[in-house]
Protein backbone atom coordinates (compact mmCIF):
# COMPACT_ATOMS: atom_id res chain seq x y z
CA UNK A 1 0.00 0.00 0.00
CA UNK A 2 3.18 2.39 0.75
CA UNK A 3 2.24 3.03 -3.30
CA UNK A 4 -0.89 5.02 -2.17
CA UNK A 5 0.92 7.19 0.89
CA UNK A 6 1.09 10.44 -0.04
CA UNK A 7 1.57 12.80 2.70
CA UNK A 8 4.21 11.52 5.96
CA UNK A 9 4.60 13.54 8.72
CA UNK A 10 7.37 12.65 11.15
CA UNK A 11 8.29 14.08 14.94
CA UNK A 12 6.85 16.86 13.52
CA UNK A 13 6.79 19.98 16.65
CA UNK A 14 6.35 23.62 16.56
CA UNK A 15 6.31 26.15 19.22
CA UNK A 16 5.57 29.83 18.30
CA UNK A 17 8.20 32.22 20.35
CA UNK A 18 6.29 35.62 20.31
CA UNK A 19 8.86 38.21 20.84
CA UNK A 20 7.06 41.03 21.44
CA UNK A 21 5.12 39.35 24.37
CA UNK A 22 8.19 39.01 26.38
CA UNK A 23 9.23 36.01 24.46
CA UNK A 24 6.58 34.15 25.55
CA UNK A 25 6.85 30.74 24.16
CA UNK A 26 3.82 28.51 23.07
CA UNK A 27 4.23 24.58 22.34
CA UNK A 28 1.41 23.29 19.99
CA UNK A 29 2.87 20.44 18.48
CA UNK A 30 4.68 17.83 19.80
CA UNK A 31 6.55 14.82 17.74
CA UNK A 32 3.41 14.16 15.67
CA UNK A 33 3.46 11.53 13.24
CA UNK A 34 0.77 11.24 10.62
CA UNK A 35 0.46 9.31 7.34
CA UNK A 36 -2.51 9.80 4.72
CA UNK A 37 -3.04 7.30 1.59
CA UNK A 38 -5.09 8.04 -1.46
CA UNK A 39 -8.69 7.52 -0.62
CA UNK A 40 -8.42 8.55 2.75
CA UNK A 41 -9.96 11.69 4.50
CA UNK A 42 -7.90 11.96 7.90
CA UNK A 43 -9.96 14.26 10.19
CA UNK A 44 -7.79 16.44 12.93
CA UNK A 45 -9.73 16.50 15.62
CA UNK A 46 -9.37 18.20 18.95
CA UNK A 47 -10.44 21.30 21.41
CA UNK A 48 -10.00 24.77 19.62
CA UNK A 49 -6.34 25.70 20.32
CA UNK A 50 -5.35 22.49 19.67
CA UNK A 51 -3.10 23.24 16.83
CA UNK A 52 -5.44 21.74 14.06
CA UNK A 53 -5.14 24.40 11.53
CA UNK A 54 -0.77 24.78 12.71
CA UNK A 55 -0.44 21.23 11.67
CA UNK A 56 -2.54 21.42 8.28
CA UNK A 57 -0.97 24.85 7.42
CA UNK A 58 2.13 23.02 8.23
CA UNK A 59 0.93 20.36 5.40
CA UNK A 60 1.33 23.25 3.05
CA UNK A 61 4.46 24.68 4.22
CA UNK A 62 2.45 27.95 4.82
CA UNK A 63 3.92 27.48 8.25
CA UNK A 64 7.91 26.63 8.98
CA UNK A 65 8.55 23.16 9.85
CA UNK A 66 11.06 23.60 12.77
CA UNK A 67 11.46 20.14 13.96
CA UNK A 68 10.97 16.77 12.11
CA UNK A 69 9.65 16.65 8.14
CA UNK A 70 6.28 16.58 6.43
CA UNK A 71 6.73 14.62 3.32
CA UNK A 72 4.16 14.77 0.54
CA UNK A 73 4.90 12.54 -2.53
CA UNK A 74 5.10 15.20 -5.00
CA UNK A 75 5.53 14.00 -8.92
CA UNK A 76 6.75 10.69 -8.28
CA UNK A 77 9.17 11.03 -5.82
CA UNK A 78 9.13 12.63 -1.89
CA UNK A 79 9.81 16.11 -0.87
CA UNK A 80 10.24 17.20 2.60
CA UNK A 81 8.89 20.56 3.00
CA UNK A 82 11.21 20.90 5.62
CA UNK A 83 13.94 21.75 3.78
CA UNK A 84 13.06 21.90 0.16
CA UNK A 85 13.84 25.25 -1.90
CA UNK A 86 10.89 28.29 -2.66
CA UNK A 87 10.01 26.99 -5.62
CA UNK A 88 10.10 23.23 -5.02
CA UNK A 89 7.57 24.59 -2.70
CA UNK A 90 5.96 26.41 -5.28
CA UNK A 91 5.60 23.41 -7.75
CA UNK A 92 4.39 21.42 -4.75
CA UNK A 93 1.35 23.73 -4.57
CA UNK A 94 1.00 23.76 -8.15
CA UNK A 95 0.60 20.30 -9.05
CA UNK A 96 -0.04 18.31 -5.78
CA UNK A 97 -0.94 19.69 -2.27
CA UNK A 98 -4.27 22.66 -2.51
CA UNK A 99 -5.28 24.22 0.42
CA UNK A 100 -8.84 25.68 1.41
CA UNK A 101 -8.72 28.07 4.41
CA UNK A 102 -12.01 29.05 6.00
CA UNK A 103 -11.90 32.63 3.88
CA UNK A 104 -11.56 33.69 0.50
CA UNK A 105 -8.63 35.60 -0.09
CA UNK A 106 -10.09 38.18 -2.21
CA UNK A 107 -8.07 39.97 -5.21
CA UNK A 108 -9.16 43.45 -6.16
CA UNK A 109 -10.85 43.42 -9.46
CA UNK A 110 -11.10 39.85 -10.25
CA UNK A 111 -14.71 38.02 -10.59
CA UNK A 112 -15.37 35.31 -8.89
CA UNK A 113 -15.63 32.64 -12.23
CA UNK A 114 -11.90 33.83 -13.64
CA UNK A 115 -11.00 33.71 -9.27
CA UNK A 116 -12.47 29.74 -9.60
CA UNK A 117 -10.38 29.42 -12.86
CA UNK A 118 -7.10 30.96 -12.51
CA UNK A 119 -5.89 27.35 -10.82
CA UNK A 120 -6.34 25.17 -14.00
CA UNK A 121 -5.37 28.42 -16.14
CA UNK A 122 -2.20 28.80 -14.14
CA UNK A 123 -2.05 25.19 -15.09
CA UNK A 124 -2.08 26.07 -18.93
CA UNK A 125 -5.33 24.78 -19.51
CA UNK A 126 -7.47 26.43 -22.38
CA UNK A 127 -9.52 29.05 -21.30
CA UNK A 128 -13.00 28.02 -22.79
CA UNK A 129 -12.25 24.78 -20.58
CA UNK A 130 -11.61 26.23 -17.40
CA UNK A 131 -14.43 28.44 -17.20
CA UNK A 132 -16.65 25.87 -17.76
CA UNK A 133 -15.26 24.12 -15.14
CA UNK A 134 -15.32 26.74 -12.70
CA UNK A 135 -18.88 27.35 -13.82
CA UNK A 136 -19.99 24.10 -13.39
CA UNK A 137 -18.45 23.96 -9.75
CA UNK A 138 -19.75 27.34 -8.57
CA UNK A 139 -23.29 25.95 -10.30
CA UNK A 140 -22.98 22.92 -7.64
CA UNK A 141 -22.34 24.85 -5.13
CA UNK A 142 -25.66 26.68 -5.81
CA UNK A 143 -23.38 30.12 -6.68
CA UNK A 144 -26.44 32.36 -8.58
CA UNK A 145 -25.10 32.98 -11.93
CA UNK A 146 -25.06 36.98 -11.48
CA UNK A 147 -22.71 36.48 -9.62
CA UNK A 148 -19.98 35.21 -11.29
CA UNK A 149 -18.97 37.91 -13.18
CA UNK A 150 -18.83 40.14 -10.39
CA UNK A 151 -15.43 40.04 -7.67
CA UNK A 152 -16.40 38.52 -4.44
CA UNK A 153 -15.48 41.35 -2.00
CA UNK A 154 -19.53 41.96 -1.66
CA UNK A 155 -20.56 38.61 -1.65
CA UNK A 156 -21.81 37.37 2.00
CA UNK A 157 -19.52 35.05 4.21
CA UNK A 158 -21.24 32.29 2.88
CA UNK A 159 -20.75 32.84 -0.94
CA UNK A 160 -17.32 34.16 -0.41
CA UNK A 161 -16.69 30.47 1.31
CA UNK A 162 -18.42 28.73 -1.76
CA UNK A 163 -16.10 30.51 -4.39
CA UNK A 164 -13.05 29.72 -2.18
CA UNK A 165 -14.27 25.83 -2.17
CA UNK A 166 -14.54 26.07 -6.18
CA UNK A 167 -11.45 27.41 -6.38
CA UNK A 168 -9.70 24.66 -4.16
CA UNK A 169 -11.53 21.77 -5.90
CA UNK A 170 -10.72 22.85 -9.31
CA UNK A 171 -7.46 21.22 -9.65
CA UNK A 172 -7.79 17.57 -8.68
CA UNK A 173 -5.16 18.05 -6.38
CA UNK A 174 -3.73 14.65 -4.89
CA UNK A 175 -3.29 16.26 -1.80
CA UNK A 176 -6.33 18.57 -0.39
CA UNK A 177 -6.10 20.56 3.08
CA UNK A 178 -9.44 21.67 4.45
CA UNK A 179 -9.29 23.85 7.44
CA UNK A 180 -13.36 24.26 8.27
CA UNK A 181 -14.83 24.65 4.62
CA UNK A 182 -18.59 24.41 5.50
CA UNK A 183 -18.34 27.00 9.00
CA UNK A 184 -20.23 29.37 7.23
CA UNK A 185 -22.13 27.23 5.23
CA UNK A 186 -26.42 26.32 5.68
CA UNK A 187 -27.40 22.35 5.84
CA UNK A 188 -27.88 22.37 2.07
CA UNK A 189 -24.67 23.74 0.96
CA UNK A 190 -22.77 21.85 3.22
CA UNK A 191 -24.64 18.45 1.73
CA UNK A 192 -23.08 19.78 -0.92
CA UNK A 193 -19.16 20.10 0.02
CA UNK A 194 -19.40 16.85 1.98
CA UNK A 195 -20.84 15.11 -1.53
CA UNK A 196 -17.69 17.17 -3.02
CA UNK A 197 -15.29 15.76 -0.56
CA UNK A 198 -16.44 12.15 -1.09
CA UNK A 199 -16.18 12.37 -4.89
CA UNK A 200 -12.71 13.88 -4.86
CA UNK A 201 -11.30 11.16 -2.17
CA UNK A 202 -13.22 7.80 -4.09
CA UNK A 203 -11.21 9.81 -7.21
CA UNK A 204 -8.41 9.00 -5.12
CA UNK A 205 -7.42 12.33 -3.25
CA UNK A 206 -5.57 12.27 -0.16
CA UNK A 207 -7.29 14.55 2.39
CA UNK A 208 -6.61 15.68 5.75
CA UNK A 209 -10.06 18.28 6.92
CA UNK A 210 -10.86 20.40 9.96
CA UNK A 211 -14.42 19.98 10.92
CA UNK A 212 -16.23 21.32 13.91
CA UNK A 213 -19.43 20.47 13.00
CA UNK A 214 -20.00 16.98 13.89
CA UNK A 215 -22.68 15.49 11.67
CA UNK A 216 -20.05 16.91 8.40
CA UNK A 217 -17.30 15.42 10.11
CA UNK A 218 -19.00 11.84 10.67
CA UNK A 219 -20.22 11.96 6.94
CA UNK A 220 -16.54 12.39 5.39
CA UNK A 221 -14.25 10.61 7.52
CA UNK A 222 -12.47 7.88 7.37
CA UNK A 223 -10.46 8.48 10.41
CA UNK A 224 -10.00 10.66 13.10
CA UNK A 225 -6.80 11.40 14.22
CA UNK A 226 -6.89 13.19 17.82
CA UNK A 227 -4.63 16.33 18.70
CA UNK A 228 -4.44 16.98 22.73
CA UNK A 229 -3.67 20.79 23.63
CA UNK A 230 -0.33 20.65 25.07
CA UNK A 231 0.63 22.12 28.92
CA UNK A 232 1.77 25.49 29.28
CA UNK A 233 5.87 26.02 28.32
CA UNK A 234 7.53 26.30 31.91
CA UNK B 1 28.50 15.37 -22.53
CA UNK B 2 28.94 19.08 -24.11
CA UNK B 3 26.58 19.09 -25.98
CA UNK B 4 24.16 21.78 -26.71
CA UNK B 5 21.15 19.38 -26.21
CA UNK B 6 22.17 18.62 -22.98
CA UNK B 7 23.43 21.99 -22.06
CA UNK B 8 20.30 24.00 -22.81
CA UNK B 9 18.52 22.59 -20.06
CA UNK B 10 21.30 22.94 -17.82
CA UNK B 11 21.11 26.64 -18.43
CA UNK B 12 17.05 26.44 -17.92
CA UNK B 13 17.88 25.54 -14.65
CA UNK B 14 20.64 27.74 -13.05
CA UNK B 15 18.69 30.63 -11.44
CA UNK B 16 18.14 33.73 -13.93
CA UNK B 17 19.81 35.88 -11.06
CA UNK B 18 22.72 35.06 -8.69
CA UNK B 19 23.43 38.23 -5.56
CA UNK B 20 25.94 36.93 -3.44
CA UNK B 21 26.96 38.16 -0.33
CA UNK B 22 26.24 41.75 -2.17
CA UNK B 23 27.50 44.88 0.44
CA UNK B 24 27.21 48.18 -0.75
CA UNK B 25 28.65 50.69 2.05
CA UNK B 26 28.74 54.84 1.59
CA UNK B 27 31.82 55.85 3.30
CA UNK B 28 31.09 54.74 6.76
CA UNK B 29 27.50 54.10 6.60
CA UNK B 30 25.93 50.80 5.39
CA UNK B 31 23.66 50.70 2.45
CA UNK B 32 22.71 47.44 2.76
CA UNK B 33 25.23 44.28 3.81
CA UNK B 34 26.13 40.82 2.68
CA UNK B 35 22.49 39.86 0.89
CA UNK B 36 22.46 36.57 -0.99
CA UNK B 37 19.90 35.06 -2.88
CA UNK B 38 18.87 33.16 -6.94
CA UNK B 39 16.24 34.26 -8.41
CA UNK B 40 14.53 31.87 -11.29
CA UNK B 41 12.56 32.66 -14.09
CA UNK B 42 8.95 33.44 -13.68
CA UNK B 43 9.43 33.89 -9.84
CA UNK B 44 8.51 37.42 -8.19
CA UNK B 45 10.40 38.74 -5.30
CA UNK B 46 9.91 41.52 -2.71
CA UNK B 47 11.84 42.91 -1.02
CA UNK B 48 10.12 44.82 2.06
CA UNK B 49 11.53 46.59 4.83
CA UNK B 50 11.01 50.12 7.02
CA UNK B 51 12.39 53.19 4.81
CA UNK B 52 15.50 53.84 5.57
CA UNK B 53 16.72 49.55 5.61
CA UNK B 54 18.79 49.66 2.27
CA UNK B 55 15.85 48.50 -0.40
CA UNK B 56 16.66 50.72 -3.10
CA UNK B 57 20.47 50.35 -2.34
CA UNK B 58 19.65 46.71 -2.79
CA UNK B 59 17.97 46.80 -6.17
CA UNK B 60 20.30 49.11 -7.46
CA UNK B 61 23.19 47.02 -6.76
CA UNK B 62 21.22 44.00 -8.74
CA UNK B 63 20.08 46.37 -11.26
CA UNK B 64 23.51 47.52 -12.44
CA UNK B 65 22.91 50.97 -11.60
CA UNK B 66 25.13 50.92 -8.43
CA UNK B 67 28.42 48.80 -7.95
CA UNK B 68 28.67 46.91 -4.65
CA UNK B 69 31.14 47.50 -2.48
CA UNK B 70 31.53 43.72 -1.85
CA UNK B 71 29.87 40.71 -3.75
CA UNK B 72 28.80 39.78 -6.75
CA UNK B 73 25.46 39.87 -8.78
CA UNK B 74 25.25 37.26 -11.76
CA UNK B 75 22.87 37.43 -14.84
CA UNK B 76 21.70 34.49 -16.94
CA UNK B 77 22.99 35.86 -20.09
CA UNK B 78 21.32 33.88 -22.90
CA UNK B 79 23.52 31.65 -24.81
CA UNK B 80 26.65 32.52 -22.11
CA UNK B 81 25.02 31.42 -18.68
CA UNK B 82 25.69 33.08 -15.24
CA UNK B 83 27.83 36.17 -15.85
CA UNK B 84 28.95 38.81 -13.47
CA UNK B 85 27.17 42.01 -14.27
CA UNK B 86 29.66 44.77 -13.22
CA UNK B 87 32.57 42.78 -15.64
CA UNK B 88 30.60 43.16 -18.87
CA UNK B 89 30.95 46.38 -20.92
CA UNK B 90 29.37 49.38 -19.97
CA UNK B 91 27.77 49.22 -23.61
CA UNK B 92 26.76 45.77 -22.61
CA UNK B 93 25.67 46.51 -19.70
CA UNK B 94 23.29 49.52 -20.77
CA UNK B 95 21.87 47.20 -23.87
CA UNK B 96 20.48 44.64 -21.41
CA UNK B 97 19.07 47.23 -19.03
CA UNK B 98 17.53 48.09 -22.38
CA UNK B 99 16.02 44.99 -23.75
CA UNK B 100 16.25 41.81 -21.58
CA UNK B 101 15.66 44.39 -18.09
CA UNK B 102 12.95 46.72 -17.10
CA UNK B 103 12.69 49.12 -14.79
CA UNK B 104 10.16 50.69 -13.09
CA UNK B 105 10.76 53.92 -10.43
CA UNK B 106 8.62 54.82 -7.70
CA UNK B 107 7.91 58.00 -9.24
CA UNK B 108 6.83 58.07 -13.36
CA UNK B 109 8.77 61.15 -13.88
CA UNK B 110 11.75 59.43 -13.23
CA UNK B 111 11.04 56.49 -16.22
CA UNK B 112 9.42 58.43 -18.79
CA UNK B 113 10.26 61.08 -20.34
CA UNK B 114 7.36 63.68 -19.78
CA UNK B 115 7.73 65.94 -22.45
CA UNK B 116 7.38 63.68 -25.83
CA UNK B 117 4.41 61.73 -26.54
CA UNK B 118 3.37 58.74 -25.10
CA UNK B 119 4.10 56.61 -28.34
CA UNK B 120 7.55 57.76 -28.32
CA UNK B 121 8.16 56.75 -25.02
CA UNK B 122 6.99 53.02 -25.93
CA UNK B 123 8.17 53.37 -29.65
CA UNK B 124 11.55 54.48 -28.26
CA UNK B 125 12.62 51.36 -26.37
CA UNK B 126 11.87 49.26 -29.61
CA UNK B 127 14.37 52.19 -31.52
CA UNK B 128 17.09 51.55 -29.40
CA UNK B 129 17.13 47.99 -30.02
CA UNK B 130 17.37 48.30 -33.85
CA UNK B 131 13.79 48.55 -34.83
CA UNK B 132 13.20 51.05 -37.51
CA UNK B 133 9.91 49.91 -38.93
CA UNK B 134 7.68 53.04 -38.14
CA UNK B 135 4.17 51.47 -39.19
CA UNK B 136 5.50 48.20 -36.81
CA UNK B 137 6.50 50.03 -34.22
CA UNK B 138 3.30 51.96 -33.85
CA UNK B 139 1.09 48.86 -33.78
CA UNK B 140 3.84 47.35 -31.48
CA UNK B 141 2.67 50.28 -29.57
CA UNK B 142 -0.63 50.47 -29.67
CA UNK B 143 -0.94 46.70 -29.15
CA UNK B 144 1.07 47.56 -25.44
CA UNK B 145 -0.80 50.95 -24.58
CA UNK B 146 -3.76 48.45 -24.80
CA UNK B 147 -2.54 45.63 -22.78
CA UNK B 148 -1.94 47.90 -20.17
CA UNK B 149 -5.49 49.27 -20.46
CA UNK B 150 -4.29 52.94 -21.97
CA UNK B 151 -6.82 54.60 -24.62
CA UNK B 152 -4.92 54.13 -27.68
CA UNK B 153 -6.39 57.53 -28.86
CA UNK B 154 -4.08 59.53 -26.25
CA UNK B 155 -0.75 57.90 -28.40
CA UNK B 156 0.12 61.56 -29.49
CA UNK B 157 -0.20 63.06 -26.02
CA UNK B 158 2.11 63.98 -23.76
CA UNK B 159 2.64 61.85 -20.31
CA UNK B 160 2.97 65.56 -18.58
CA UNK B 161 -1.65 65.56 -19.66
CA UNK B 162 -1.74 62.20 -17.85
CA UNK B 163 -2.70 60.54 -14.70
CA UNK B 164 -0.60 59.57 -12.03
CA UNK B 165 -1.97 55.94 -12.83
CA UNK B 166 -1.83 56.13 -16.45
CA UNK B 167 1.44 57.37 -16.05
CA UNK B 168 2.78 54.62 -14.10
CA UNK B 169 0.89 52.17 -16.73
CA UNK B 170 2.56 53.88 -19.40
CA UNK B 171 5.82 53.32 -17.88
CA UNK B 172 4.99 49.51 -17.25
CA UNK B 173 4.03 49.36 -21.22
CA UNK B 174 7.76 51.07 -21.98
CA UNK B 175 9.79 48.64 -20.16
CA UNK B 176 7.38 45.44 -21.56
CA UNK B 177 7.50 46.28 -25.24
CA UNK B 178 11.09 44.90 -25.94
CA UNK B 179 10.10 41.48 -23.73
CA UNK B 180 12.46 41.65 -20.68
CA UNK B 181 12.95 38.52 -18.90
CA UNK B 182 13.62 40.54 -15.59
CA UNK B 183 11.71 43.76 -14.25
CA UNK B 184 13.00 45.85 -11.06
CA UNK B 185 10.36 47.63 -9.49
CA UNK B 186 10.69 50.43 -7.05
CA UNK B 187 7.42 50.95 -4.75
CA UNK B 188 5.59 50.79 -8.66
CA UNK B 189 2.51 51.77 -6.42
CA UNK B 190 3.13 53.72 -3.36
CA UNK B 191 2.64 57.13 -5.44
CA UNK B 192 -1.10 55.95 -6.29
CA UNK B 193 -3.93 56.28 -4.80
CA UNK B 194 -5.42 53.24 -2.98
CA UNK B 195 -8.26 52.32 -5.56
CA UNK B 196 -5.74 53.31 -8.65
CA UNK B 197 -3.04 50.75 -7.07
CA UNK B 198 -5.44 47.86 -6.50
CA UNK B 199 -5.89 48.17 -10.56
CA UNK B 200 -2.59 48.60 -11.76
CA UNK B 201 -1.48 45.49 -9.03
CA UNK B 202 -4.05 43.14 -10.56
CA UNK B 203 -2.31 44.82 -13.77
CA UNK B 204 0.90 43.84 -12.68
CA UNK B 205 0.06 40.16 -11.37
CA UNK B 206 -1.63 39.00 -15.00
CA UNK B 207 1.06 40.35 -16.91
CA UNK B 208 3.82 38.94 -14.49
CA UNK B 209 2.04 35.01 -14.89
CA UNK B 210 1.21 35.40 -18.66
CA UNK B 211 4.70 36.75 -19.55
CA UNK B 212 6.40 34.14 -17.20
CA UNK B 213 8.46 37.37 -16.18
CA UNK B 214 10.92 37.15 -13.25
CA UNK B 215 10.73 40.65 -11.13
CA UNK B 216 12.06 41.94 -7.70
CA UNK B 217 9.65 44.36 -6.06
CA UNK B 218 10.70 46.90 -3.20
CA UNK B 219 7.78 47.83 -1.40
CA UNK B 220 7.27 49.18 2.53
CA UNK B 221 3.67 47.49 1.61
CA UNK B 222 3.20 44.12 2.97
CA UNK B 223 -0.31 43.98 1.29
CA UNK B 224 1.40 44.28 -2.31
CA UNK B 225 4.12 41.97 -1.92
CA UNK B 226 1.17 39.30 -0.50
CA UNK B 227 -0.56 39.77 -3.77
CA UNK B 228 2.20 40.27 -6.28
CA UNK B 229 5.42 38.02 -4.78
CA UNK B 230 6.07 34.50 -4.84
CA UNK B 231 8.98 35.26 -2.14
CA UNK B 232 9.64 37.60 -0.07
CA UNK B 233 12.86 38.96 1.94
CA UNK B 234 12.57 41.25 4.81
CA UNK B 235 14.86 43.96 5.50
CA UNK B 236 16.16 45.99 8.68
CA UNK B 237 19.15 48.46 8.76
CA UNK B 238 20.72 46.87 5.34
CA UNK B 239 20.39 43.54 6.28
CA UNK B 240 18.13 40.19 5.19
CA UNK B 241 16.19 39.36 8.32
CA UNK B 242 13.94 36.96 7.22
CA UNK B 243 12.86 35.05 3.54
CA UNK B 244 10.93 32.61 2.78
CA UNK B 245 7.71 32.35 0.35
CA UNK B 246 5.68 35.36 0.88
CA UNK B 247 2.93 33.48 2.93
CA UNK B 248 5.51 32.08 5.20
CA UNK B 249 7.21 35.01 6.02
CA UNK B 250 3.80 36.89 6.88
CA UNK B 251 2.16 34.13 8.53
CA UNK B 252 4.43 33.09 10.58
CA UNK B 253 7.26 35.67 10.69
CA UNK B 254 10.18 34.03 12.80
CA UNK B 255 12.38 37.21 13.54
CA UNK B 256 11.57 39.99 16.43
CA UNK B 257 11.29 42.71 13.38
CA UNK B 258 9.15 40.51 11.08
CA UNK B 259 6.90 40.28 14.25
CA UNK B 260 6.81 43.75 14.85
CA UNK B 261 5.97 44.74 10.88
CA UNK B 262 3.22 42.30 10.44
CA UNK B 263 1.53 42.89 13.77
CA UNK B 264 1.64 46.76 12.43
CA UNK B 265 -0.28 46.29 9.94
CA UNK B 266 -4.22 45.98 10.15
CA UNK B 267 -4.15 43.19 7.03
CA UNK B 268 -1.75 42.18 4.45
N1 LIG C 1 1.21 32.34 13.46
C1 LIG C 1 1.07 32.14 14.78
N2 LIG C 1 1.83 32.83 15.63
C2 LIG C 1 1.72 32.64 16.95
N3 LIG C 1 0.87 31.76 17.53
C3 LIG C 1 0.08 31.03 16.72
C4 LIG C 1 0.13 31.19 15.31
N4 LIG C 1 -0.76 30.35 14.76
C5 LIG C 1 -1.35 29.68 15.79
N5 LIG C 1 -0.84 30.08 16.97
C6 LIG C 1 -1.22 29.57 18.30
O1 LIG C 1 -1.13 28.16 18.28
C7 LIG C 1 -2.20 27.57 19.04
C8 LIG C 1 -2.95 26.58 18.17
O2 LIG C 1 -3.67 27.29 17.16
P1 LIG C 1 -4.45 26.58 16.00
O3 LIG C 1 -5.04 27.65 15.16
O4 LIG C 1 -3.58 25.60 15.35
O5 LIG C 1 -5.61 25.81 16.81
P2 LIG C 1 -6.85 24.99 16.30
O6 LIG C 1 -6.76 23.62 16.89
O7 LIG C 1 -6.96 25.08 14.83
O8 LIG C 1 -8.05 25.78 17.00
P3 LIG C 1 -9.54 26.12 16.47
O9 LIG C 1 -10.30 24.86 16.64
O10 LIG C 1 -9.98 27.18 17.44
O11 LIG C 1 -9.43 26.60 15.08
C9 LIG C 1 -3.05 28.73 19.54
O12 LIG C 1 -2.67 29.02 20.86
C10 LIG C 1 -2.67 29.87 18.62
O13 LIG C 1 -2.82 31.11 19.26
MG1 LIG D 1 -8.32 26.08 13.48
Amino acid sequence: MTADLMVRVRGLSKTFVLHHQNGARLPVLDCVDLDVQRGECVVLHGPSGAGKSTLLRSLYANYRIQHGSVEIHHAGKWVNLADAAPRELLAVRAQTVGYVSQFLRVIPRVPALELVAQPLLGAGVARRDAESRAGALLARLNVPAKLWSLPPATFSGGEQQRVNIARGFISRFPVLLLDEPTAALDSANRAVVADMIDDARREGAAIVGIFHDDEVRSRVATRLHPLAALPEAA
Amino acid sequence: MATASTSAPEFASAPLLRVNAVTRLYGERTGCRDVSFDLHQGEVLAIAGESGSGKTTLLNCIAGRSRPTAGTVEYNLRHEGLRDIYRLSEARLRLLARTDWGFVHQNPRDGLRIDVSAGANVGERLMAIGDRHYGRIRDTTEDWMHRVELDTSRIDDAPATFSGGMQQRLQIARNLVTHPRLMFMDEPTASLDVSVQARLLDLLRGLASELGLAAIVVTHDLAVARLLAHRLLIMKSGQVVESGLTDQVLDDPQHPYTQLLVSSVLQA
